[in-house]
């Protein structure tokens, strides 16, 4: 176990050094960085005072090691857009998509395993056939367009429901249901597919031959086998939710850490933008980990892998 | 004599009959082509189906209802946008481009992921550990998040929005043409192929990949879908296809201003995108389930 952790943390590295590697280059995409900061109406004398400020003057090896140095110590500068620091800056809206992440993932949970269990009770029966429906339809509707339908019907029509902002759980509601939906689909198949190849197998035959309930049966001796697979994608589906949440949050100016990459990108604040990919790319990595262990932990055969 | 020669003629049935006779059983498939027709069809045929031009400008009729409510007019049977453009006309020219984005953007990604997902397979060792890292690193980024920044920093046209996409969407290529070349590498007829000297590139293109050209077909499908709910997620954040184009997500971002009084206005390209996407992953289940029936899941 102890060599599989190891192996898993050096790929976890090497991911994270890649990523930072790509993200630090992000910058230099646009070709002179201090040009995009000054605008278009900047003199060449501006431009090279910009290029002294920030350091873009410096050998690019340095210029990299010496954001990486920052980075690691949480350091990701100064936005060039609300001049305050990136770090602070993200860890104010980070609490919003947190929440909102594990809402949404909550939500999904509650709603795709109860549906994966009893369509996998009862092959091809109605719920079967509902829970295939739905699945199908989340996997086709655009997100964005699922949030703005539900805004027209229960902020404008019904007025049950604020249409935008952070204020209150109610602000919530919505955007939950639509970054949860956009994960259920896959939670549910496999909670089915998991609970169909767990309830032939002989251990549950047995239990029922033993005279344990239905109920029991189902729920102690199956599903407790069945839910594994369906935490660990959980885990992986976390990270894309985070990805995700920056249409969901700007459908709704739900003021997040997607908002910001939204806000960020639009007005060329590159080193938020730069901090915000490392950022969800960490959280997807981590997840992704968590999860590689959460496998090998159950089943002894992937460590050898 | 004659009924004991239909008897031992006929359970004969070719590959392709029994494909057909499965997939006129199967609903999902019989949908998805049959929306999917519409919506090649509305596209390849536009200038004939609406006779508006998608970007003539008409502000003595801004904001005209569609045809089913109160106040509509006839000449434009979807009604006309903030700027009097004509609804129906700007629909058929966006699902050309819907289906531009979907087709260039997932090929680009199926020769990426292919290649690097087929080299992996079949020489493992070294190069699948690299192509393994590749997949995880390219999963690893944001696809909405970065893709959005790269067209803000390079700027925004259609074919940029293809590009990136491309360029970002080869994870799944590879990570299923990685599998499924592992399975079939070990078989009798790779070997024998090797065995009388074939070249690799020969035993890859003519023996291996025949075998594995299904699975490409429903990857292929699946992120046409993809390429195509990131298009219209980035135009609607404003970062993609730019305005004037007709790209549903664009008018679905243009609605949103008249969310309050018109919300007919997205709720139309939106139900055309939803139906859109629909079709094209129910084709690519369709297909994975007539090609290989014990996959059905």
């Amino acid at each position: 176990m102890l060599n599989f952790v190891v192996k898993r943390l050096i790929l976890a590295a090497l991911v994270t050094s890649a990523v930072l590697l790509i993200s630090f280059s992000l910058l230099y995409l646009a070709g002179d960085p201090a040009a995009s900061i000054a605008g278009e109406s900047a003199s060449a004398a501006d431009i090279q005072k910009i290029r002294e400020l920030y350091g873009f003057d410096r050998p690019m090896l340095v210029q990299f090691f010496d954001w990486l140095w920052h980075a690691l110590q949480g350091d990701f500068g100064q936005s060039y857009f609300f001049k305050m620091p990136v770090a602070d800056l993200i860890a104010d809206r980070m609490t919003v998509t947190l929440t909102l992440g594990v809402s949404g993932m909550l939500f999904a949970l509650v709603t795709a395993v109860p549906l994966g269990v009893i369509a996998a009770l009862r092959p091809n029966s109605m719920i079967d056939r509902f829970a295939l429906f739905l699945s199908v339809m989340g996997q086709a509707l655009p997100s964005f367009w699922f949030g703005l339908m539900m805004v027209v019907l229960f902020a404008v029509r019904l007025n049950w429901l604020p249409a935008s902002g952070s204020e209150t759980w109610m602000h919530f509601v919505m955007p939950t249901i639509v970054l949860g939906y956009y994960a259920m689909p896959a939670i549910m198949r496999l909670t089915r597919a998991g609970m169909l190849e767990v309830l032939g197998a002989d251990y549950i035959r047995t239990a029922r031959a033993k005279g344990a309930g239905p109920a029991r049966v189902v729920v102690k001796h199956a599903l407790r086998n069945a839910v594994v697979p369906v935490v660990s994608l959980a885990a992986v589906q976390m990270g894309f939710m985070l990805g995700g949440s920056i249409v969901v949050e700007t459908v709704f100016a739900l003021h997040g850490a997607g908002f910001l990459a939204w806000e960020s990108i639009s007005r060329n604040d590159l080193p938020t933008v730069q901090a915000l990919i490392l950022i969800f790319s960490c959280f997807y990595i981590a997840f992704t980990f968590l999860s590689d262990l959460l496998n090998a932990w159950i089943d002894p055969r992937i460590r050898i892998g | 004599m004659s009924t004991t020669q239909t008897a031992t003629e006929l359970p004969v049935e070719t590959y392709l009959g029994q494909l057909c006779r499965r997939a006129f059983g199967h609903r999902g498939l019989m949908f998805g082509i049959v929306v999917l027709g519409v919506v090649i069809f509305a596209a390849i045929f536009a200038p004939l189906l609406s006779a508006h031009d998608p970007y003539q400008q008409d502000l003595l009729a801004r904001m005209k209802p569609p045809f089913w409510m109160e106040g509509s007019d006839l000449a434009h049977p979807l009604g006309t946008d903030f700027l009097g453009r004509d609804y129906l006309a700007r629909l058929l020219y966006g699902a050309r481009i819907s289906l531009f984005i979907g087709i260039v953007a997932a090929s680009i990604s199926c020769v990426i992921g292919t290649t690097l997902g087929v080299a992996a397979g079949y020489f493992g060792g070294r190069v699948d550990l690299v192509v393994t890292f590749l997949v995880n690193v390219r999963l690893a980024m944001p696809v909405v998040l970065v893709s959005l920044a790269v067209v803000a920093i390079l700027g925004g046209s259609l074919n940029m929005v293809v590009g990136v996409l491309g360029l970002l969407l080869w994870d799944r290529f590879a990570v299923v043409m990685r599998a499924s070349v592992m399975q079939v590498r070990g078989l009798e007829y790779v070997n024998a192929a090797k065995s009388i000297g074939c070249s690799t590139l020969r035993i890859v293109l003519s023996e291996i990949m025949p075998n594995i050209v299904n699975n490409l077909i429903v990857v292929m499908t699946l992120e046409m879908a993809h390429a195509i709910l990131l298009e219209a997620a980035l135009s609607f954040l404003g970062l993609g296809v730019q305005p004037p184009t007709p790209s549903w997500g664009l008018m679905i971002s243009e609605g949103k201003q008249m969310l309050l009084f018109e919300p007919w206005m997205i709720a139309i390209p939106g139900a055309c995108l939803f139906a859109l996407v629909l079709a094209i992953n129910l084709l690519g289940d369709g297909l994975r389930d007539i090609t290989a029936p014990e996959n059905r899941g």
